[in-house]
């Protein structure tokens, strides 16, 4: 899925002034800057132009895009305070199998993330810039890389920046886990105690930004906090890039002001029909219930919706798929994506995988809607990462805006949408439906 | 101030390391419980009096380190 739908709004995705079409977009340094302007970022540490930027994106209240939505500065400010030299990091794993859209911004706008990466690195005195792309992610690598050359060519590459590449496994994007990666190469998250102690590599403090967070950066540090919030709504700030999948003609990446009706934006991938759910978020995300599709798109609202916005994806569940089936497959799916580490995680995720699987098929005992309620309440925060809560969150909303389909299914008597074929995208490996046989 | 403070000590588990031994439910029952897999459930509620030497003594006998007692604030 790569496909993009552009819109007259669009700031990330915007069209440069001489392509024709959304296919004819070419990432090369010259559009980049015809596209988006110059941008002058301090070769060394200049206090003045720190101070300005730090204040840009303080008072921009960019929150994070690569699923906490953590204010930006917040996190500056954390890996600043320390006396040796930070390194950035530039999240572009993308683990999230329905997500897309990290891997559209780095093809078609890698020197924006640089840019980013880049005011980022100057502003909190970063000497080293690294980017993680997942050891399976062949096309992204080769356009970050090729970016980076033509930076360094064009006389453009002030610090020292490099490509690294971590196995592509769900949990190996989490934070955490990539900075163990790159202190061991082991891509496993641990447990923080105290999550204003910045990571570290080495001794070295480490701030990681998601790859769109840091073209979001790049964008304010060229045209300021006003304009940045020119769009969106005073708690969540600017446009943001979703990734619409499942029941819609143009499955792909949109860029949407943050507030839009989450009806809108399903609408705007052209939704088809009616639907059953709408999952959000990510695998480890939520069901929204159809009745709530004027929600506003911004984590407050969400919130309140008992949804997410996660990493930003959106997948139409036609009314013809069974949700509850659906969501067994990814629980399943999210239970063998476990780093393997925690009790918790371990044993509940495949345990409620074990009651969601049979639940589907209408072959669980009477009790099973309370014993996946109980298991969830057991597993939720007590993993090492947040990887559980999101699983048990989905399987809870499930539960709840597919209310009518659990109890009858509950009663042995499944819906026909159980044997439909998968909507949500899983890897290869872990489509096989394993109550199938 | 016009609320007093003191230091207390709330129970943690690091999950990553815990490796289900048990031995803290066993020595701290007042606020360990484990699951049907055999892990602890922590109830964060600060320990005082006779308890706090209990959850010491937690912390130094689990076998994986994973105890963590954690200083924080708690209002008289
Ligand atoms: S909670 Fe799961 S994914 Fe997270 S560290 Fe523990 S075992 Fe790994
Ligand atoms: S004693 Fe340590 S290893 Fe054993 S259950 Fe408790 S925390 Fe886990």
């Amino acid at each position: 899925m790569s496909a993009m739908t552009l819109d007259a709004n669009d700031r990330l995705l915007t069209v440069p002034p001489r392509a024709r079409s959304a296919t004819d977009l070419t990432p090369d340094l010259a559009g980049h800057l015809a596209t988006h302007g110059a941008l002058a970022v301090p070769t060394r540490d200049d206090a003045a132009w720190t101070a300005a930027v730090w204040r840009a994106v303080s008072e921009s209240g960019l929150l994070g895009r690569g699923g906490a939505g953590f204010p930006a500065a917040v996190k500056w400010d954390a890996v600043r305070s320390g006396g040796r030299r930070p390194m950035v990091v530039v999240n572009a794993m993308e683990g999230e199998p329905a997500s897309a859209k990290d891997k559209v911004l780095l093809a078609y706008s890698p020197h924006l993330v640089l840019d980013g990466a880049d005011v980022a690195a100057a502003a909190v005195g970063a000497s080293d810039i690294v980017i993680c792309v997942t050891d399976d992610n062949g096309p992204t690598a080769a356009s970050v890389t090729a970016a980076v050359a033509e930076r360094a060519r064009a006389g453009m590459a002030h610090r020292r920046i490099s490509v690294e590449r971590p196995p592509g496994r769900y949990v190996s994007g989490e934070e955490s886990a990539l900075v163990a990666w790159l202190n061991n190469r082991r891509a496993l998250p641990s447990l923080r105690i105290d999550k204003s102690v910045p990571l570290a590599v080495g001794r070295r403090p480490v701030l990681v930004h998601n790859a769109e967070t840091l073209s979001q950066v790049a964008l304010i540090a060229r045209h300021g906090p006003e304009w940045f919030r020119r769009l969106g709504t005073p708690e969540a700030p600017g446009s943001t890039l979703v990734t619409v999948s499942g029941a819609v003609r143009s499955p792909g990446v949109l860029e949407v002001e943050l507030g839009t009706p989450v009806g809108d934006i399903v609408r705007r991938a052209g939704l088809e029909g009616a639907l059953s759910g709408l999952l959000l978020g990510g695998y480890g995300g939520a069901w929204l219930d159809p009745s709530h599709l004027s929600t506003p798109y911004a984590p407050g609202p969400l919130a309140a919706a008992g949804a997410t916005m996660g990493v930003g994806i959106m997948v139409a569940l036609p009314v013809t798929s069974c949700g509850i089936a659906e969501t067994a497959r990814i629980v399943r799916y999210m239970a063998g994506e476990s780093a393997g580490q925690c009790g918790p995680c371990v044993f509940g995720l495949p345990a409620i995988a074990d009651d969601l699987e049979q639940l589907a098929v209408g072959r669980a005992g009477a009790d099973v809607l309370e014993r996946i309620e109980v298991r969830a309440a057991v597993v939720d925060g007590r993993g090492g990462c947040r990887h559980p809560d999101g699983v048990v969150r989905l399987a809870r909303t499930a539960l709840a805006v597919f209310a009518d389909d659990a109890l009858a299914h509950g009663r042995g008597r499944p819906c026909a949408g159980h044997r439909a074929p998968s909507v949500l995208a899983l890897p290869a490996a872990t489509t096989r439906d394993r109550w199938a046989s | 101030m016009t609320t007093r403070q003191r230091i207390g000590l709330r129970v943690r588990v690091d999950p990553v390391a815990c490796d289900a031994y048990g031995y803290c439910a066993e020595l701290l029952p007042e606020r360990v419980t484990l699951d049907e897999w055999g892990y602890p459930i922590v109830d964060g509620t600060p320990v005082a009096g006779g308890l706090v030497a209990l959850a010491t003594r937690a912390a130094a006998e689990c076998p994986r380190r994973a105890v963590l007692l954690e200083q924080v604030l708690v209002s008289r």
